[in-house]
């Protein structure tokens, strides 16, 4: 396998490989933190630096860690930086941390950045593995400031906290949608979201289990 | 006991892990394809999540928590900055005893969770869980119903979710929604459902 470059690591999985909308890892929290523009840049940045440094630091180490407790040195690593990040959200930015409330610290178990220590960290030199952590937090924050801005702008009318749509109890034009607000409706734009990238990218497309046979009667076929 | 029913109730079906709190999404997605398999694994996401509640509360109460450390003459000390590193930790050892447990006297379990069981350290909703605990400040017997009832939660969705999925693929779905496309948007329904539950008062 040849090396690859640091620009390929880096732009690969924003598109072609998006950790989100083709590996379906880390979305618990691609999910809960998208309501509104704010909290879903802070948990994309908090992200994509946690996986950068960690895979840095494992790489560092990687000829050091013996295999068999190679969990527990990575959950090690990971742990302490996610420590760090909400201390800095804690003492910086008190009611931002307020809001993101569990999902800071579940970055800790955030598939992204144990997937990418263990599957690209540990076979790699400290600098490449270090850009491809940045590159797929890049990837993860592509998707979480997308539904962040569809969902805070069609269902508040805001975005970032300043009114972009004058809301009809303002005295504007704009009736605001709700729903997009709620839960579920983060699951139906990140499953149209993956439709659009599959439109784009016709070979991500998974094949059906089954294929419909197609509909004749018997005696049209006659 | 209205208490501890409330919270139980509240924490099944208001407060869905999987379904309010997208917690444990990746595994959620990943193994529900077949009723059986997600059924095991619901089963031992409830007993991990039973057990690693109530003894988190315990490290959090006595070891990590502002003054905890009084018992050992150490009033000022407050531990509370290392409470991720220590839950993982638990976490991590809880479900590798009882790995070692079923596997030496419940061998019939052990094949049955066998490739689950380890799959359930990096599962969020385990985490979240914890994390919520911690948060909500739950005590010891609150944090027993709150463990068992969002395990139960979990795994109630995560088959209710492979039932769906079993008759799903018989279906024509488009091009580009075939399988991980689909699933979000059969979730985005389930969790739609869910939320009818939200006006619940008891």
């Amino acid at each position: 396998m040849s090396q690859p470059t640091i620009k390929q690591v880096l732009l690969d999985p924003v598109f072609n490989n998006n950790p989100i909308g083709l590996q379906m890892l880390g979305i618990c929290s691609a999910l809960a933190v998208t309501s509104n523009l704010n909290t879903a840049l802070v948990m994309s940045i908090a992200l994509t630096l946690v996986c950068g440094f960690s895979n840095l630091f494992i790489s560092l180490i990687r000829s050091q860690i013996p295999s068999s407790i190679r969990m527990i040195v990575q959950m090690v690593i990971i742990a302490s930086l996610v420590i760090l990040v909400d201390q800095v959200l804690k003492a910086y930015a008190y009611s931002l941390s307020k809001q993101l409330s569990v999902f800071v610290g579940l970055i800790i178990t955030n598939c992204i950045v144990m997937g990418r220590a263990e599957a690209f960290a540990m076979q790699n030199p400290p600098v490449l593995s270090f850009f491809d952590g940045i590159g797929n937090g890049l990837g993860y924050s592509i998707m979480l400031i997308g539904l962040g801005i569809v969902r805070e702008l069609f269902g508040a009318g805001k975005l970032m906290g300043y009114t972009v749509f004058q809301s009809i109890n303002d005295g504007g034009w704009y009736l605001p949608n709700g729903m997009l607000l709620l839960p579920p409706s983060a699951f139906f734009l990140i499953g149209l979201f993956i439709w659009a990238i599959r439109v784009w990218k016709k070979e991500q497309v998974e094949a059906p289990d089954f294929r419909m046979a197609p509909q004749v009667s018997k005696q049209e076929a006659y | 006991m209205e208490h501890y029913i409330s919270l139980f109730v509240k924490a099944v079906f208001v407060e869905n892990m999987a379904l309010a709190f997208f917690l444990g999404m990746c595994t959620f997605i990943a193994i529900s394809k077949k009723v059986e398999t997600a059924i095991g694994l619901g089963i031992a996401v409830i007993v991990v999540q039973g057990i690693t509640v109530p003894a988190n509360n315990l490290i959090y109460t006595y070891l990590l928590k502002d003054g905890a450390l009084a018992w050992a003459g150490l009033p000022d000390v407050d531990l509370s900055f290392l409470g991720l590193l220590s839950y993982i930790g638990v976490i991590a050892a809880i479900v590798q005893i009882l790995e070692m447990l079923l596997d030496k006297f419940v061998p019939a379990l052990y094949n049955a969770l066998g490739v689950f069981l380890p799959l359930i350290t990096v599962n969020c909703a385990i985490m979240g869980g914890t994390l919520f605990m911690v948060e909500r400040d739950y005590n010891l017997s609150e944090s027993v119903v709150y463990g068992f009832a969002s395990g139960t939660s979990w795994a109630l969705a995560i088959a209710l979710l492979a039932a769906i999925r079993e008759k799903l693929k018989y279906s024509d779905v488009p091009d580009g929604l075939q399988g991980l496309g689909i699933t979000f948007i059969t979730i985005g329904l389930m969790s739609l459902g869910f939320m009818s539950f939200s006006g619940v008062q008891l």
